[in-house]
């Protein structure tokens, strides 16, 4: 099956078909789904320095072709993770990739450190992109600068595979991806969730305990594969595109769009083995249209 | 778990907002063994809107006829198109989900609540109770004689109490003020239906020094816990309602002051 491989810097993935952080737990809620050891990677689970309770209930609500959600990065923290976590999954032949978050620069350097202790973790992705946290998270990921400094920060003492998770709330996404490059990060990663809002008519109150939330699912697809465009056309670093994938089709539009590798988020929720499903779909098209490797379609999209 | 096609062996309109479908695994396999409380998730046919999959409740589980019973309110889109599906026609399901009901050893008095729709998992728990040779009390409660779903079920499996709140059946007013629970004393109660009324009887059963288990209803999304979405603060921290329960006891959670 080397016809599927491809690379996120000098990490080789055995296919390019992923699953988004915050959607997939730690993989092993899917296992009485899917074999784990036939994707090409699982990130998991929003990962902290200290604990998390996350946000109050109501945290999810229903759109049109999608979903808003503030879980606000529920997790037991780093250690906890390493302690408890990391023995049950790192055997599975996979690429287990850690999503870190933080509210200031310091946790995510601490918590990168850590995560690089394990051995069988060959990559991060820094979330400077969730939405749902009141400090640090998304602020991150909306200026340059800011994108800069933490990544410049991780870089320094991770050593390994760094891929950026980038926001789409921004007004020029290319430029948050340039920034990132700059300082170092193998891969971007995009997109996180767009902020959204639903509220309830009947009783005037909004459907989410924090108000706003992160909206997923198929309704955001075009515009995660127009940034996935311009930033394929702004940036050298390999790009993990997401955003609505419900499908072997939508995979390849994502990497025709300059997609190397795809994260399947929230239909995970609808169809647990949508996974597989992407993965065979995608070697059913490269036999019809005759492909000999899957990273002969990344990027070309004919305009 | 697993993700399944079920058949649909019919579908019967029980009142203006209720029906029953009766499933069976479309590829002939025979049901896995399941227990009261636990839950299935039901994918949305023919939506262009609807997106997530519809948690329902086991309502019972018939082993001769190898078929699962499910009780749907239609309350929007998802679950009205559900409710469309006609005999012979497929519905894909996750099943089965969550934890279930403490079934208990020993004989006693068992008091199970019910209000509207939320009655359906306390069929399935009855006849398991049944099947133990313990003899349960039903409490139903609705807004009216129609809400009352299934009574001749019921019956069938030990006594049954109701209450509405236009007093068309049974006693008038809301479950708690029923007076079987001013008589009665119960060894254990279980109870499933709107929020503030499991409140209600969690707070009578705690007063009483009597066990209660509730099950939760809480909005989720994906029902094997990888959303963290249906989130129930607990003694625990918050657990998810879809994996850690739908069935919890009252002494884990945060109700009663």
């Amino acid at each position: 099956m080397d016809r599927l491989k491809v690379n996120i810097g000098s990490l080789e993935l055995q296919n390019p078909v992923t699953t988004a952080s915050g959607t997939f737990g730690y993989g092993t809620e899917y296992a009485d789904f899917i074999d784990l050891n036939r994707l090409g990677g699982i990130f998991v689970k929003g990962t902290t320095l200290e604990p998390r309770q996350g946000n109050d209930y109501p945290r999810m609500a229903e759109t049109p072709s999608g979903m808003l959600n503030s879980v606000g990065l529920q997790n037991k923290g780093v250690n906890y993770f390493a302690e408890h976590i990391y023995p049950k999954i790192k055997d599975y032949n996979t690429r287990i990739i850690v999503n870190v978050s933080g509210s200031t620069v310091e946790d995510y350097v601490k918590c990168s450190e850590r995560i690089a202790d394990l051995d069988k973790v060959p990559a991060i992705e820094l979330n400077i992109s969730c939405p749902n946290i009141r400090e640090g998270g998304m602020a991150f990921g909306t200026s340059c600068q800011s994108a800069a400094n933490v990544t410049r920060a991780v870089r320094k003492v991770y050593r390994k595979t760094l891929i950026v998770k980038l926001s789409p709330n921004v007004t020029d996404i290319a430029g948050i991806a340039r920034a990132v490059e700059d300082e170092g990060a193998d891969s971007v990663s995009l997109v996180n969730t767009f902020l959204g809002m639903a509220v309830d008519a009947e009783t005037r109150k909004p459907k989410l305990s924090t108000v706003t939330g992160g909206l997923s699912g198929p309704c955001i697809k075009p515009i995660a594969l127009r940034m996935v465009w311009q930033v394929y056309n702004a940036v050298k670093i390999p790009i993990i595109g997401m955003g609505g994938i419900s499908n072997a089709a939508d995979a390849i539009e994502f990497m025709l769009a300059g997609s190397t590798a795809i994260q399947i988020g929230t239909y995970n929720f609808i169809d647990p083995a949508i996974s597989m499903k992407v993965v065979d779909g995608i070697t059913g098209y490269m036999d019809r249209h005759n492909i000999k490797s899957v990273s002969e379609i990344i990027g070309k999209l004919e305009v | 778990m697993k993700v399944l096609d079920f058949t649909v062996r019919s579908n019967e309109q029980l009142n203006y907002q209720n029906n029953l479908i009766k499933v069976t695994p479309a590829d002939n396999g025979t049901l896995p063994e399941m227990s009261p409380g636990q839950f299935v998730q039901i994918l949305v046919n023919n939506s262009g809107n609807v997106f997530l999959r519809r948690p329902i409740s086991i309502n019972l589980v018939d082993k001769e006829k190898n078929e699962m019973w499910l009780l749907v309110q239609r309350v929007g889109e998802g679950t009205r198109k559900i409710c469309e599906t006609p005999a012979g026609e497929t519905l894909n399901i996750i099943f089965p989900l969550g934890n279930s009901f403490s079934i208990p050893q020993e004989e006693g008095k068992f008091l199970l609540v019910g209000g509207g729709v939320g009655a359906a998992p306390m069929l399935f728990l009855g006849k398991k109770l049944r099947e133990k040779g313990f003899s349960p009390d039903f409490l139903l409660g609705g807004r009216s004689q129609r809400d009352i779903l299934q009574l001749s079920d019921f019956e069938a499996l030990g006594t049954v109490y109701c209450t509405t709140e236009d007093g068309s059946l049974g006693e008038k007013g809301f479950v708690t003020h029923h007076s079987v629970l001013q008589k009665s004393r119960y060894d254990f109660i279980y109870t499933c239906g709107p929020k503030p009324m499991m409140v209600a009887v969690a707070k009578y059963a705690h007063s009483n020094k009597t066990g209660c288990e509730v099950s939760l209803e809480n909005l989720m999304a994906c029902g094997f816990g990888a959303c963290l979405c249906c989130i129930e603060k607990t003694t625990r921290g918050n657990l998810c309602s879809c994996t850690d329960g739908p069935v919890f006891n009252i002494n884990e959670l945060t109700w009663i002051d």
